[in-house]
């Protein structure tokens, strides 16, 4: 039968942003998906040697307009290793509060887009009404709705005091009580069971073979989640990862809602455990010396290596983001599968490509 | 049933008051500690250029001299670096968003 190749993206009406994919196609069926990436590439790892590093804080959050706030923290938690900076317990809970807020938010959005590029609009605007009051949360509590500024190199900028905090967990509950309203709906609805079902399967040993992460890779049975490291306050809080062993987009969704609840769990819990005290110390001196510094965003692991010379800015920067190592993965599932799923199978490892190409 | 899942949902909000609002004849309701729109006070700067030193767009200038702090708007990122170092609170940031910026012109206070 004959090739064609269709180009799909960097404009797309399902793509929140450009990644350009040429497909192969027989007849209806996927026989190759070549990747493209580079469309909105800003050389803010190079800014480093521009910006100093207290400065740097800013670019690194303004890396993804999504998981912004766990970018500025991964940095800050790697400065803070290289000069020894004692973080006060107060602000490591703080950070993981509004770590946890980010991943609700971005779990809400995906679902809103998964939903969007079902063919189910209704749902996508339920997803995103809730998605609003977690973004509102944030807004009163650090100032921002999506660049949330909160994070500095020696602890956090602004504080949650009581009355905020008991604000907060009436909020959480509404939004609980949301949720259990609505997830039920993207996992017992027939019409995206059809959709997601059997879609895009990676078995356990592929999704660990091609180096994926975060969700993709916890949905195909590998329990692996970067909060078990223990960074911020997560020594403290015990995280299980959520797991399922479909390895379809079915599971990948499952995972995402179930951690939907994990984290309004977490925050509760942070907010009921969280020491009274210090937010910040003054940092004096400049890094020096070399760190890798690993964090879970919501889309999975990132690396951040660092290296400092004792100079007010850092040598080198190297950002590795949960996009970039699961792409391989996307590339895979595209293989054999129908043009009409592509939409949901390069939505299913929830592609953040401003992150990814920095 | 699975098939009654989004009809509850469906039906809850179809009798419920939209939760979206009719901006811009009704203005959005300003959540207090939001970064809205930085308020300069003239009467208690020293001029101390810190602020401008600090900015990391370069939004800020400031001439001691003439006593003159300036701001571009476009360039502002509205981070609260200048807020968090100003010795004398002279910078303060309202929740209220303010009116947008469509032009490049510098804003001037002071002399």
């Amino acid at each position: 039968m004959a090739r064609t190749i269709i180009p799909f993206g960097p404009q797309h009406p399902v793509l929140p942003e450009p990644v350009h994919l040429d497909l192969v196609v027989e007849d209806e069926r996927v026989v190759e998906a070549r990747p493209s990436i580079g469309f909105i590439h800003r050389g803010l790892e190079k800014l480093v040697e521009k910006k100093d590093f207290v400065e740097f804080v800013y670019v690194a959050e303004r890396i993804c307009g999504i998981c912004s706030f766990i970018h500025g923290q991964t940095y800050c938690q790697g400065i803070e290793a290289m000069m020894n900076i004692p973080v006060p317990p107060r602000a490591l809970y703080l950070r993981t509060i509004w770590g946890e807020l980010s991943r609700l938010h971005s779990h809400l959005l995906w679902l809103g887009l998964m939903a969007d590029a079902v063919g189910f609009e209704s749902l996508f605007m339920h997803s995103w009404r809730v998605r609003e009051k977690v973004l509102n949360i944030i807004e009163a509590t650090t100032g921002g709705r999506v660049i949330f500024g909160s994070c500095k190199v020696g602890g956090v900028r602004r504080d949650i005091g009581s009355e905020a905090a008991a604000k907060m967990l009436a909020d959480l509950d509404d939004i609980e009580r949301d949720l259990s309203e609505l997830t039920p709906v993207f996992l017992a609805d027939r019409s995206i069971k059809d959709r997601l079902c059997d879609v895009g399967v990676l078995s356990r040993e592929e999704a660990y073979d091609l180096g994926c992460v975060g969700p993709t890779l916890r949905a195909s049975g590998v329990a692996q989640d970067m909060r078990q490291l223990g960074y911020a306050a997560f020594k403290d809080l015990e995280v299980r990862p959520v797991t399922r062993t479909g390895g379809d987009s079915f599971a990948r969704c499952a995972v995402r809602c179930e951690e939907l609840f994990q984290s309004i769990d977490l925050i509760r819990r942070a907010l009921a455990k969280m020491p009274a005290g210090e937010i910040a110390v003054k940092v004096s001196g400049t890094p020096n010396g070399e760190y890798v510094a690993r964090t879970e965003q919501p889309r999975g692991e990132v690396v951040y290596q660092l290296k400092a010379n004792g100079t007010k800015n850092l040598q080198r920067l190297r950002i590795r983001t949960p996009t970039f190592a699961n792409l391989p993965a996307v590339v895979k599932v595209l293989r054999g599968c129908e043009l009409a799923d592509v939409p949901v199978l390069v939505l299913t490892i929830d592609p953040c490509i401003s992150c990814t190409e920095r | 049933m699975p098939y009654f899942k989004m009809t509850r949902v469906a039906l809850k909000w179809a009798v419920s008051k939209p939760v979206t609002t009719r901006y811009p004849f009704e203005p959005r309701v300003a959540i207090p500690g939001s970064r809205g729109l930085l308020e300069f006070a003239k009467a208690t700067c020293v001029y101390c250029t810190v602020c401008a030193k600090k900015c990391p767009t370069g939004a800020i200038v400031v001439h001691r001299s003439q006593k003159r702090w300036t701001i571009d708007r476009l360039l502002c990122i509205s981070c609260g670096y200048c807020v968090e170092v100003c010795p004398k609170k002279s910078l303060v940031f309202t929740p209220a968003h303010g009116v947008p910026s469509v032009t490049k012109d510098r804003e001037y206070h002071g002399a």
